[in-house]
């Protein structure tokens, strides 16, 4: 396992050094389009977070509830049995 | 208690569903375009969160009066909701301010007040979970301090100056936005009822088996 | 009414007569201090040049070493008490509860103002920072920030003092509530202390520490009775 990660990281870094280095900057007056920062993703996350905290809170609340009522049952049960 | 629960969620979840319509049908905000409809997902939690708090603090403070346990399990239940609120808000919040402010997070006042509080919140739960034997009445006291920061996370953005939009803005919206964020609004507010309603079912089950565990041993 | 202060001094001068005696809390908790200041220095100071410390670090610095042994100090306090039960004793004397948190809070004060006259100098040493030129406006800072942070600190000591995981669950319990508090005293401190002393914003920040002290206190009071009841 240690092996293969060091060679990992051996290529890694070969790979990394092997790019030729950028000799300047370019400036530019206008951000294409591809660069802006697109709002529909950031629109898209947010419902969905929203959605899915309120799946998973539900969702490990009825779990919660639907052990504590086993519990229940079965010591309830226990104690009628063991009352002669 | 249980019977209401699900009527509540499947109102809620009902209203989740329809909510993107009626946001899409609310027109696009002149300076932000697409990116302030997260706004309709990201007020009535940050709301929520403050009313929890203080309802929190409230029903604390009563819980230290009287010592019923119904109390306890709400202000559980409660802070637990501000929590989820509190994520949901403080999630939604910076998705929008990177395209609206052009960066994740500010140290402005409401942003940290609300942060804070939040937090307070969080150590509740942890308190609860790991504190041992009476923790409810410890944790009952930290929720009053809780709720002592609710004021300053409302108020902030009106005495600093804030890159947080003012509380003007909600009374003033036009009406297909107020629709908008009133539907949503009843969304979350029906769906804290709902969760608050099995949170407290849980609690109330929970206590009613340590008793049943203590009769037991005898 | 002079009953309650009698408590309040009875028990005060209790926890100090312990400390002339031992020092133990004060030695470890100026030296602990001592420690913080020294190991955010490095952190924040810049490279080369006369050394300043990065923007207002020597503020910044200053508050946190009294928020960590002041954490410390409180737990150690209550430690002591539980150690030797004499928290139900105290709990258990006749006159009224609030004047036992009083003089708890009276004795923690005492303790972090001392540990605050040795910091205060050394961070003014070590970043240049001319603590010396508004000497009221300074101790009124660090006076009500004290205050503030002790207020409530003495207050969740004593409630833990018997629960379990206290020493993680005081800070996690004590920060997020008095966070308010270090900003105030941070932003005043670095007021007095940038180039030119912005006086107005410094007083200012006093007004709100003060705000905060008369807030925490009052709640401090109500709540200490209820929550002490086991």
């Amino acid at each position: 396992m240690k092996r293969i990660c060091l060679a990992a990281l051996l290529l890694m870094n070969t790979v990394a050094f092997a790019q030729p280095a950028q000799s300047e900057f370019k400036p530019v007056t206008e951000i294409p389009a591809s660069e802006q920062l697109a709002s529909a993703p950031l629109v898209i996350a947010a419902y969905a977070f929203v959605w899915l905290a309120f799946v998973f809170y539900a969702w490990t609340m009825w779990r919660k509830l639907g052990k504590v009522e086993q519990e229940l049952q079965t010591l309830s049960a226990q104690i009628v049995n063991k009352r002669p | 208690m249980r019977k209401a629960v699900v009527p509540l969620l499947a109102a809620a979840g009902f209203i989740f569903m329809t909510a993107p319509i009626v946001i899409a049908r609310a027109r696009y905000e002149s300076t932000m375009g697409l990116v302030q409809k997260i706004f309709y997902f990201h007020m009535p939690p940050a709301m929520l969160m403050l009313l929890s708090a203080i309802f929190c603090g409230i029903v604390s403070a009563i819980f230290l009066i009287n010592r019923r346990p119904i109390y306890d399990w709400i202000a559980f239940a409660a802070a637990e909701l501000t929590v989820l609120y509190g994520a949901m808000a403080m999630v939604t919040g910076p998705l929008w301010a990177r395209k609206a402010w052009g960066v994740w997070w500010v140290w402005d006042a409401r942003l940290t007040m609300s942060l804070l509080m939040w937090m307070v919140f969080v150590s509740y739960l942890l308190l609860r979970r790991y504190g041992g034997p009476g923790s409810e009445t410890l944790a009952a006291g930290l929720a009053l301090f809780g709720m002592a920061t609710a004021p300053f996370v409302y108020l902030s953005v009106n005495i600093w100056r804030t890159i947080h939009p003012l509380t003007s803005v909600v009374p003033t919206l036009p009406v297909d936005f107020a629709f908008a964020l009133w539907y949503s609004f009843a969304g979350f507010l029906l769906m804290y009822i709902a969760l608050m309603m099995l949170r407290m079912t849980i609690e109330r089950q929970r206590t009613m088996l340590d008793y049943l565990y203590l009769e037991s041993e005898e | 009414m002079s009953a309650f202060w009698r408590v309040v001094w009875i028990v005060a001068r209790k926890d100090l007569a312990i400390e002339a005696r031992s020092r133990e809390l004060l030695n470890t908790t100026i030296f602990f201090a001592l420690s913080c200041v020294i190991v955010f220095s490095v952190s924040f100071v810049g490279e080369g040049g006369d050394g300043r410390a990065l923007g207002d670090a020597a503020a910044g610095i200053l508050w946190v070493a009294i928020a960590f042994s002041g954490t410390l100090a409180l737990g150690r306090t209550f430690e002591r008490e539980r150690y030797g039960d004499t928290l139900r004793a105290l709990l258990l004397a006749p006159g009224a509860r609030a004047a036992v948190y009083v003089g708890k809070l009276v004795g923690i004060v005492a303790l972090l103002v001392a540990t605050e006259a040795v910091i205060v100098p050394l961070v003014a040493l070590l970043f240049q920072a001319r603590l010396g030129d508004h000497l009221l406006l300074i101790s009124a800072l660090l006076l009500f920030g004290t205050v503030g942070f002790a207020t409530v600190g003495t207050l969740f000591a004593a409630m833990l003092a018997r629960a379990r995981s206290r020493d993680v669950l005081l800070p996690i319990l004590l920060y997020p509530v008095t966070i308010p508090v270090m900003i105030a005293g941070v932003r005043g401190t670095a007021a007095l202390l940038a180039a030119e002393p912005q006086l107005d914003m410094a007083r200012l920040w006093v007004m709100m520490l003060l705000a905060f002290d008369v807030v925490f206190v009052t709640l401090s009071l109500w709540t200490f009775e209820a929550l002490m009841t086991e």
